[in-house]
Order: structure tokens, then C-alpha cells, then sequence
């Protein structure tokens, strides 16, 4: 027998299994997506047809590979979080629903891992 | 235990459609897409590490009709998301619920993706010099 109270439980564990948790990740990523998304527009916009020189030294600089670091982080937090919610939707077998969430966790963090370790190849390349 | 008398969710079909949820939707499409747009970032990014063989070959995909049609879409996809996104931010701090404000917000948002979409390709295009 729980000693919790009927409210505490609904506050800890209501039918979506966690608290308010994913709901401000999800905001507090998107904030964060806001200044990082058009900072990156205007970069790939003025590097239109550069050739490999000028992105590794666009790249190279502190600032901009800390903002990329910053913006792939971001990118890829947010987007598992709202994969994670279209697949809890719309996937109702409980197997398929688990291994897809896997599938997408799993590719969210090696394709995170490939864009910050090619922005720090990049900045030590340049140093 | 029988279901059959449960009361159902009212069919989609039956619905005329509305701006307001035609973009509640395209919100999560454009996601789902821009989430499948990565892969092409973070390979721009490995080939660019990669030297500049890799990037030229990148830079070719990325530049033929198919890349820079696919290219286009997830410009739009990207501004639509952003724009509409911040329109989520504001109905979560509880401002904008009342039907005309959110209907006419969201066609704000169809009109700046349109023309942030616009004028992100044609500041490319100049700054490529015409080409």
C-alpha cells in the first residue's frame, strides 16, 4: 500500500508518465532555437557557393563554431522531443512504439556527435 | 465489455477546413521534415571537416535542381516552423486564444514564412552573384 495521497500521485505520475518535464525542455529549447536558427540563416545565405576555404575559415572562428556546437545541441534536443511526441501519438503497438523511440534517441545522438566533432575538426584544423 | 456504444472522436472528414488547424498540423509536418532535413546539415558539416574534395562533391549535390529544390522546401519548412513556433510561445505565456487573433496570427505566419522564404534565396542568389 502507497503512502502517497491520490493528489500527489496524479502530480508525480499523471497518464503521460512524467511531470511538466518534456513540456519545458521542449519550450526552453525552442527559445533557444529562435536567435541560433537566424544567426545560421544569414551564415549559409552570405556563404552561398563558397568554395571549402571560405566555410573552414567561417567555421574555424571560436564564436561561430561555439554557436554551431550550440545550435546542432539545440537542433537535435528539440527535434527528439517533438519526434517523441508524434511517435507517442500516432504508434499504439507497444513494441514498435519503444524501438521507434530507440531508433530516433539512437540517431539523434550519433548524428549530434557527428556535427559537433566535425565543427571541432574544423576549429583545430584551423588553429 | 463492448465498446461499440462509446462516443467517438467526431471524423476529420467531416470538418471544413480552417486555417487554424490546417497549420496546427503542417506545424508537426514541418517538423517532422525539418527533423529528416538534419541528416543534410550535419553531412555539410562532416564533409566540409572532410577537405575539400568531399565538400566540392557536397556542395554539387546540394547545388544540382534536386538539392536546391529540396533545399527550398526546408526553407519554407524551417521559417514556417520558426515563425509558427513563436506563436506557440505566446499562446503558452496565455495571449492570442480569440478566434480572429488566431486566425489572423496565423496568416501573419503564412506571410512571413512566405517572405523570409523569398528573401533568404534571393540574398543567396545575389550574394553567389547571379549565378
Amino acid at each position: 500500500m502507497s503512502l502517497r495521497s491520490p493528489l500527489g500521485k496524479v502530480r508525480g505520475l499523471g497518464s503521460a508518465k512524467d511531470g511538466t518535464g518534456h513540456w519545458w525542455a521542449q519550450r526552453l529549447s525552442a527559445l533557444a532555437l529562435i536567435p541560433l536558427t537566424l544567426w545560421f540563416c544569414v551564415a549559409v545565405v552570405s556563404l552561398s557557393g563558397a568554395d571549402h576555404a571560405a566555410v573552414a575559415a567561417w567555421a574555424g572562428s571560436p564564436v561561430v563554431a561555439g554557436l554551431l556546437i550550440l545550435l546542432i545541441a539545440a537542433t537535435f534536443y528539440h527535434a527528439y522531443l517533438g519526434v517523441q511526441v508524434v511517435i507517442e501519438d500516432y504508434v499504439h503497438q507497444e513494441g514498435l512504439k519503444i524501438a521507434g523511440l530507440l531508433l530516433v534517441k539512437g540517431a539523434s545522438v550519433v548524428l549530434a556527435l557527428t556535427g559537433i566533432l566535425s565543427v571541432l575538426l574544423l576549429l583545430f584544423e584551423r588553429a | 465489455m463492448s465498446s461499440s456504444n462509446r462516443p467517438l472522436s467526431p471524423h476529420l472528414q467531416v470538418y471544413r477546413p480552417q486555417i487554424t488547424t490546417m497549420l496546427s498540423i503542417l506545424h508537426r509536418i514541418t517538423g517532422i521534415a525539418l527533423a529528416v532535413g538534419t541528416l543534410l546539415l550535419i553531412y555539410w558539416l562532416a564533409a566540409a571537416a572532410s577537405g575539400p574534395t568531399a565538400f566540392a562533391t557536397a556542395q554539387e549535390l546540394v547545388g544540382s535542381i534536386f538539392g536546391r529544390l529540396l533545399l527550398f522546401g526546408w526553407t519554407f519548412a524551417l521559417f514556417y516552423h520558426l515563425s509558427n513556433g513563436i506563436r506557440h510561445l505566446f499562446w503558452d505565456a496565455g495571449l492570442g486564444f480569440e478566434m480572429q487573433t488566431a486566425e489572423r496570427s496565423g496568416w501573419a505566419v503564412v506571410a512571413a514564412s512566405v517572405v523570409l522564404t523569398v528573401l533568404s534565396w534571393v540574398l543567396g542568389y545575389m550574394s553567389m552573384g547571379g549565378a
